[in-house]
């Protein structure tokens, strides 16, 4: 993994990693509390973006060259320190994207491809729209079938009521590990295990459990995995997709262009192996090295630590946050993970978030791409801090006051 | 009767009092708590501008030669801007409208607001008044 010795988790020290943390907006200190929508990025990582644009800078797979062959290696060691980051079986079940929702939408193309009128796809009531509208998509164009797991009040899966969407039809599953919105951390383990009873294949949407918790596709035994490189301290832009190596083969392509072939002749063209299939075109070669090199940092802390310290930090949010009469917080699920979004009764998100911003706190506000899960706790939105490892308990106490000073100005 | 561009001048004289953006804010705050109501009965869908983050109702109706202009938001601090725009807008001819220019907000520091990607209807707002202007015009 990239060969960075383990470090001690410190939270004074890793702030000195991210140089981003390190600057005012309207004259305060910026307290960054927008994990949820992309994490700030490591000096490691930038220097290592510096370092490919500079110096190694070509084109990867087909040059003879001495930089093309050095990107080429760099690209493909990239891929697997995600596949052992992942536990994967093979490099070849690494597809590099562009994201998250181009992964969706790879499977929700390629792998639909399979399906049949009637066939059933089931996803959750807590979904990003990025996990509900390329499934849309598909039952217009193959006249499948989509269901949707309810949750409860407190933003839990009713796992009852999925059991008995389960039948003979349903093909694929696809949900959230963890919600953005609400920050419940889904039992995948067991969704997994009862959808493949069926036979269904199941799709893990692990945008926002990459960067907090550990994931082992072998062990969870999904179908499909994917998530976003910006989240985990990675550059934007780039992605990966996880699919058994069996089932990538089977499914057709999704793009066609270079490096996707095999053979091109006008009468008929051969594909290329896994994981190239998948990748046709130049890939964001600088985002794929550095989000090897993203992942190696962050490899380096001992993730059940960071775990811990962020869902410490979540707590002491909510329960100061629960203080506030006009407050209420909006996903309280047993399992979750270092989310804490919230209503003021009588108060829009937007002023809220606003007058956090103009007081040097980014929080985000709105429906968070989960409209159907606003129109389910019929709100306009919620104010959503997400919390990463650098952030500290002094900058929730900010935090409080801003929001306490907010509230005030509005009511 | 202030001209429009009498008008921006007086609110960008306004705001020069405050040097804190929290200031500013609880300014604008007050402005949206004047805002008059809009009649309820107004705030249907032909009428809202929808935002990613907050909504806006807006009204307008022809008095004379001037055109009138209401206008709601679910979001206090949108209502606030709201209250500035007709500030400057309302009461006013269609052709004074048609050919003004706003450079207000960018001159308070609010141009955040009516950039698209905020997406809380005000860019929209704007471009709504421009057009029910033309409209009126031709």
């Amino acid at each position: 993994m990239g060969n960075l010795e383990k470090r001690k988790f410190s939270v004074r020290e890793i702030r000195q990693d991210f140089p981003a943390l390190r600057q005012q907006v309207y004259g305060k200190n910026l307290i960054y509390f927008d994990n949820g929508a992309t994490s700030q990025k490591p000096q490691f990582v930038l220097d290592a973006i510096n370092q490919y644009y500079s110096k190694d800078n070509a084109n990867i797979h087909r040059g003879v060259h001495h930089l093309s062959q050095k990107a080429t290696t760099e690209f493909e060691a990239a891929r697997t320190t995600i596949q052992h980051y992942l536990n994967a079986a093979k490099k070849e079940e690494i597809i590099f994207t562009k994201g998250t929702t181009d992964g969706i939408n790879l499977v929700a193309s390629s792998f639909g491809e399979l399906l049949s009128a009637g066939d059933e796809i089931i996803i959750s009531a807590m979904e990003h729209h990025s996990n509900i509208v390329p499934w849309q998509l598909l039952c217009e164009r193959k006249k499948t079938l989509l269901k949707v797991i309810p949750i409860n009040q407190k933003g839990e899966l009713d796992m009852l009521a999925y059991e008995a969407l389960l039948s003979p039809k349903t093909k694929l599953v696809a949900v959230t590990h963890i919600s953005n919105t609400l920050g419940t951390i889904n039992p995948i383990d067991e969704i997994i295990q009862k959808a493949h009873h069926f036979g269904a294949k199941v799709l893990i949407d692990g945008a926002q459990s990459i960067q907090h918790t550990r994931i082992d596709v072998q062990e969870l035994n999904c179908d499909f995995f994917v998530f976003s490189g910006h989240k985990v301290f990675g550059p934007t832009g780039i992605g990966v997709l996880y699919g058994k190596e069996a089932l990538l083969n089977e499914m057709p392509p999704y793009q066609g262009g270079g490096d996707m072939i095999a053979k091109v002749t006008f009468e008929k063209t051969t594909y290329n192996e896994l994981p190239f299939k998948f990748e046709a075109g130049t890939p964001h070669i600088a985002g794929g090295i550095c989000l090897g090199k993203a992942l190696a940092y962050f490899h380096q802390f001992d993730l059940k630590e960071i775990e811990k310290y962020e869902r410490d930090l979540a707590e002491y949010a909510q329960d100061l946050l629960s203080t506030f009469e006009e407050v209420t917080i909006i996903g309280t699920a047993k399992e979750k993970t270092s989310v804490v979004s919230f209503h003021v009764n009588g108060i829009h998100p937007f002023d809220i978030g606003t007058l956090l911003d103009k007081q040097g706190i980014a929080v985000r506000t709105g429906h968070h791409c989960t409209q159907p899960l606003m129109d389910f706790y019929k709100i306009p939105g919620t104010i959503r801090a997400s919390f990463a490892f650098y952030n500290t308990k002094e900058e929730i106490d900010t935090f409080i006051a801003a929001v306490d000073k907010s509230i005030m100005m509005l009511k | 009767m202030m001209t429009i561009q009498e008008k921006q001048a007086e609110i960008v004289a306004d705001f020069a009092i405050y040097d804190d953006w929290m200031e500013k804010y609880e300014y604008i705050i007050e402005l949206g708590k004047d805002l008059p109501l809009i009649d309820p009965a107004k705030k249907t869908s032909d009428r809202l501008i929808e935002g990613c983050q907050s909504q806006v109702w807006l009204d307008a109706a022809i008095v004379g030669d001037k055109i009138r202009f209401t206008a709601d938001s679910d979001a206090i601090i949108t209502k606030g801007i709201i209250g500035l725009l007709i500030r400057v807008f309302d009461n006013e001819t269609p052709e004074n409208i048609a050919k003004s220019d706003v450079h207000f907000i960018q001159e308070i520091g609010l141009q955040e607001h009516l950039s698209p990607t905020r997406s809380n209807g005000l860019a929209s707002m704007v471009k709504k008044i421009k057009l029910l202007a033309l409209s009126a015009l031709s």
